[in-house]
């Protein structure tokens, strides 16, 4: 039994599918024509389809983004023209929850950085769940540094659930590492674009979401704390976690509004992973539109245009939101 | 020791206030050694333990008394907390900023503003675990921001003294966001040539410890300050064991080559003018 309720709804929807494929095959090996009760089935499978996936909850989406089959960053870099992956943070180790290299987007060369979670339970301990390791953000650091210097577009891929919390991060300056690349970041000299494209788990990932350009996919989410761990922490209650999602504004849609997402790229009915593909293509070519805007700002343009974005976020509620009290 | 925590609560006002009205807030117990301290001495020593040295969590106030030589201009104080998300879980989130303001007598967890420190000008940003465990909103952000772009203009160096449960819950992604706000204004301050000192005290942790407090010169941290990224239980909830006690402790993070520097309380303020003057020699 999978503990995510979009799994587990799907588990329903295979049985119909399997029916369907039968019947068609069956059509197919028959004179008799049964192309009616094929439409029909197949009729009544959109339906159940638009009532299970047509609208969401927020906390529906979060298992969305969750979900084991949703496309990981590799999906989308391995549809790049080229990519050449680089490897380390020259200190201490190579973090396989963080990829990246040089990359051909469309004929144009940029560095790409991905957290990248684990398809199978194999792949998932070998990259740690996709939760970074100081390792990994000086790893994007160096990847970002260089790209500045080359004078190549950033792209990156935000999905996990956040930054590793364990005693080895501790110890190797995790917070350090998270800064940094913080500052990295928001100082290149370089377009940046990024896109949420699962989960975006608290300071982990925004870690390499700094840029000139931020998307998110539908039903991706981006948090500052899981709803989990945000209902431990204030109902002492981790099964308030639906209750919390709903709270935390966490969904595309919700970011959008608040100007902390700039693009919101459509998923088809049911998730990403329905037709991973198009998705994937629909993203890219997001992301080149993006670089191609941004590719004629002059660089100093681009640093005082991101500088604001982010001085003004936080800003933008102070019209229209009645402040709480009288400062003293 | 929670409840002599409540007693010891706030700034030195909002104490002094309840002191009169109250004679058991004359006396204060060290939750380390155990030992019962009479308020005033224990002011007198900068809220450090007179027997075994702990350093008690500093109200923001106290702290600029402790810090600066004299007249403190505050930066950013009508900069005031909404509530960006509507938020309500137990309590309704305006409800909570109200009780914290009354209980601690501070309009926001960081106060900024401006003073002299062994009469070098400098910009200092204090924050208090007291209000909301010091985490960091819209509010904290746009102070800490507004401090280092004003800092940049006068051309002097930053002080901040982070004390921190991280990013604040209830205003979510905005919340989140000033850590990019942050690290952005503190990027500019120091490229600009600036120099950018940190005080990292029981607590810094999360999102504060992940942008600011970790971007400085030199970080500087008090003696026991717990100090990481993610908190003691949600790493122990993971890796299932228990952590030793120095685990993320100011002392740990030396060792490990995180932070420049252990400094008693009590001789804080001459080693913070040392520092200055090397700034100011260049």
């Amino acid at each position: 039994m999978s503990n995510n309720i979009i799994v587990e709804r799907e588990k329903g929807m295979a049985e119909l599918e399997r029916r369907i494929a039968e019947l068609r095959q069956a059509s197919a090996a028959q004179p008799l024509d049964m192309s009616t009760e094929v439409a029909a089935l197949e009729q009544k499978y959109r339906e159940i389809l638009q009532e299970l996936f047509g609208t969401l909850s927020p906390w529906e989406k979060v298992h969305m983004a969750r979900h084991p089959a949703r496309p990981t960053s590799l999906d989308y870099i391995s549809r790049f023209d080229r990519f050449d992956e680089l490897h380390g943070d020259r200190h201490f180790r190579d973090d396989p929850s963080i990829v990246g290299g040089f990359a051909l987007l469309h004929s144009r060369p940029v560095v790409v950085i991905g957290q990248q979670r684990g398809r199978d339970t194999k792949e998932n301990l070998r990259r740690n769940f996709g939760m970074p390791s100081p390792e990994g953000y000086r790893k994007a650091s160096r990847l970002a540094r260089l790209a500045g210097r080359l004078g190549l577009p950033i792209v990156t891929f935000v999905d996990t659930k956040g930054a590793d919390p364990g005693i080895s991060s501790e110890e190797h300056a995790q917070s350090e590492a998270i800064a940094t690349c913080l500052q990295v970041f928001s100082t290149a000299r370089v377009p940046i674009v990024a896109t949420i494209v699962g989960e975006g788990g608290s300071g982990g990932a925004l870690a390499l979401a700094i840029a000139d350009h931020v998307m998110m996919l539908e039903y991706s989410t981006y948090s500052v704390a899981s709803p989990e761990g945000c209902a431990a922490i204030l109902w002492s209650d981790a099964g308030k976690a639906e209750e919390a999602a709903a709270r935390l504004k966490l969904t595309a849609d919700d970011l959008r509004r608040f100007g902390i997402v700039d693009e919101i790229v459509p998923e088809p009915l049911g998730g990403a992973h329905r037709d991973a593909a198009e998705v994937v293509t629909r993203t890219l070519q997001a992301v080149d539109a993006a670089l191609a805007r941004l590719a004629a700002l002059s660089v100093e343009r681009l640093l005082e245009e991101r500088y604001r974005k982010y001085r003004l976020l936080g800003e933008w509620q102070a019209e229209g939101l009645k402040p709480v009290g009288k400062p003293h | 020791m929670r409840e002599w925590r409540r007693v010891i609560a706030g700034s030195a006002e909002g104490r002094r206030e309840k002191e009169d009205r109250n004679d058991a807030a004359l006396w204060s117990k060290c939750p380390k050694c155990g030992e019962v301290l009479y308020r005033r001495e224990l002011a007198a020593n900068l809220d450090v333990c007179t027997r075994c040295g702990y350093h008690f969590r500093m109200g923001a106030h106290d702290r600029i008394r402790s810090i600066a030589d004299g007249d403190f201009t505050e930066i950013g104080e009508e900069v005031v907390s909404s509530d960006p998300l509507g938020w309500s879980d137990r309590k309704p989130y305006p409800a909570k900023l109200s009780a914290d303001r009354e209980r601690s007598g501070l309009s926001e967890s960081v106060v900024c503003g401006f003073a002299t420190v062994g009469e070098h000008p400098v910009a200092l940003g204090v924050m208090d675990f007291h209000f909301r465990g010091g985490t960091m909103g819209r509010v904290a952000g746009e102070r800490i921001t507004l401090l280092l772009e004003e800092a940049e203009r006068r051309k002097v160096p930053c002080i901040i003294f982070a004390a921190s449960g991280g990013a604040r819950m209830e205003e979510g992604m905005v919340a989140l966001i000033q850590l990019a706000k942050t690290t952005a204004a503190v990027a500019r301050f120091m490229e600009a040539g600036n120099f950018f000192v940190t005080v990292l005290t029981d607590p810094t942790t999360g999102g504060v410890s992940a942008s600011f407090a970790f971007q400085a010169d030199v970080i500087v941290a008090e003696p026991k300050a717990m100090i990481g990224f993610a908190g003691r239980r949600v790493i122990e909830q993971t890796i299932r064991q228990r952590l030793p006690d120095q685990f993320q402790t100011a002392e740990f993070l030396l060792e490990k080559g995180a932070i420049d520097m252990v400094v008693d309380r009590r001789n804080l303020k001459e080693t913070l003018v040392r520092l200055l003057e090397y700034a100011k020699a260049r």
